[in-house]
């Protein structure tokens, strides 16, 4: 049995530097850094009081507030994400076969501003257990891709892939594994978080994994620098409609790029810890090249995890110069959390966006804030600091690494009939 | 109307997204003004919260219209 070819042919994205794809792509390639003071709550105790939070959205534009109270706002992102992207994927629902139309999202926590609202309202209200009773809808990770299956009336596979930060990777590869085995023809894919809460903050600076460079935020998220000192939360999220390729073709559809390989790994060594050398992500990135049939010179850029924490950076780096060999000077490689923060369960998603428009415009979206040199760093690599660069774009790989030890690689082509 | 009643007008019109109009005594929550079992339920916690009051469940179970509502509440507020 062969395979069938799986295309993209919408996306949608809600993030820190743009609340639609064109601003969000514009902002990237022009090194905008989405980093500000946290606003969604109160953070002034707390070590790290910033946050690349989603800016200037009215929800009233987007969706009926009876239905937005009834979301954690990780599944109203999703709901914004997705509707762009089938806005721009130009669907005819009256033809689609909804019956093979599915959601595949991706979350790494899900409720979690719902969870914690809940349980302070149980704490204050005198532990009197009065539940609201939306407080397990709304927080429950899967009502992301409950509420867009019911929004489209899709009844094919829908749920939601929890990796941790590699989530929506894995959901764009169940989406990718289910389109080309038959099973489904379309599916809204792709992944949303909404973690810039008390929780999510205490949270992540309990694990001291959190930037703390409260004096200059815009700067904090710095991949690869020698000075970086964690990572920068973001919030928000993407969708891409994925589509089996003679199904695009047939009803004409704009198609972006090609989805050609991906990769899953496990480092099987700790619970948040990365594998001292970095076997998982080698493994996975290996993976993904044999999944898609292609050598390591075909690729032309890497979108990393890269989320400028200490040890994190250097060991994706090793996996790459022993993945890649000589091939690792001739790619650009470049941390797109630099500008964006890190998503968690929604990083896959908007980074693979960002691989798809960089083979749509030509263009490497940069790592901002290089400012000094890391010795763990081989110089010889492009990291693509600072500035934009334009070249071929042909092929893209964007790797996801999450708390667990989860690993996922996803890889984009240029369409080629 | 009562001053309880006026509140309760509010709090459907908030919490259903509904029109004032709409929140006449007879109108069912269910079949005139849009809201499922989940959204009764919250209306309920709601009036609770509002009223500073316990709706014990057998009684909440029988609160299916605004003008039940209305007078539940004016006969149990103290």
């Amino acid at each position: 049995m062969s395979f069938k070819r799986v295309v993209v042919t919408g996306l949608g994205a809600l993030t820190p530097v743009g609340n639609d794809v064109q601003t969000f792509w514009k902002n990237l390639v022009a090194g905008v850094s989405g980093a500000a003071p946290i606003t969604r709550f109160d953070a002034e105790k707390f070590r790290t009081r910033f946050a690349c939070e989603v800016k200037g959205l009215d929800l009233n534009d987007y969706i009926p507030r009876q239905e937005a109270r009834k979301m954690d706002p990780f599944t109203q992102y999703a709901v914004i994400a997705a509707d762009e992207a089938m806005k721009d994927a130009g669907f005819d629902l009256e033809k689609l076969d909804l019956d093979k139309a599915g959601v595949i999202w991706g979350s790494g926590i899900g409720g979690l501003k719902t969870f914690e609202d809940e349980v302070i309202n149980f704490s204050e209200g005198g532990r009197n257990p009065r539940f609201n009773p939306f407080f397990i809808p709304k927080m429950i990770a899967d009502s992301a891709s409950g509420v867009i299956s019911i929004r489209y009336g899709f009844r094919g596979p829908t749920f939601i892939t929890v990796s941790a930060c590699a989530s929506s990777t894995n959901a764009l590869i169940d989406a990718y594994n289910y389109i080309r085995l038959g099973m489904m023809n379309v599916c809204i894919s792709g992944g949303s978080e909404a973690a810039v809460t008390n929780a999510g903050v205490g949270g992540f600076n309990a694990l001291k994994a959190l930037s703390e460079r409260n004096d200059s935020p815009e700067t904090a998220s710095r991949p690869y620098d020698k000075d970086r000192d964690g990572f920068v939360l973001g919030e928000g999220g993407a969708a891409l409609i994925l589509e089996e390729y003679e199904h695009a073709k047939a009803r004409g559809a704009k198609i972006y790029a090609e989805m050609i390989g991906a990769g899953m790994t496990s480092d099987a060594y700790h619970i948040t810890a990365p594998h001292p050398e970095g076997h998982g992500a080698y493994m996975v990135m290996k993976n993904a090249l044999a999944d898609a049939g292609i050598k390591p010179e075909d690729v032309d850029y890497i979108n990393t995890h890269g989320t400028s924490t200490p040890i994190g950076d250097p060991q994706e780096i090793k996996a790459i110069e022993r993945m890649f060999g000589d091939a690792a000077y001739n790619l650009n490689i470049s941390s797109t959390k630099s500008m964006t923060g890190h998503l968690l369960g929604g990083a896959g998603a908007i980074e693979a966006a960002a691989c798809i428009l960089a083979i749509q415009d030509q263009v490497v979206p940069p790592t901002i804030n290089h400012f000094t040199d890391d010795p763990e760093i081989n110089p010889r690599l492009n990291l693509t600091f600072n500035k934009a660069q334009q070249r071929t774009v042909n092929i893209a790989l964007s790797n996801t690494f999450g708390f667990g030890g989860h690993n996922a690689s996803v890889i984009f082509k240029k369409l080629e009939d | 109307m009562s001053e309880i009643a006026e509140r309760v007008k509010q709090i459907i019109v908030e919490k259903l997204g509904v029109e004032e109009s709409e929140v006449t005594p007879e109108a069912s929550f269910t079949n005139d003004l849009g809201a499922d079992s989940l959204d009764t339920v919250e209306l309920i916690m709601e009036f609770e919260k509002e009223f500073n009051i316990s709706i014990p469940d057998d009684q909440a179970e029988n609160i299916g219209t605004v003008g039940q509502a209305i007078t539940y509440l004016e006969e149990n507020v103290k």
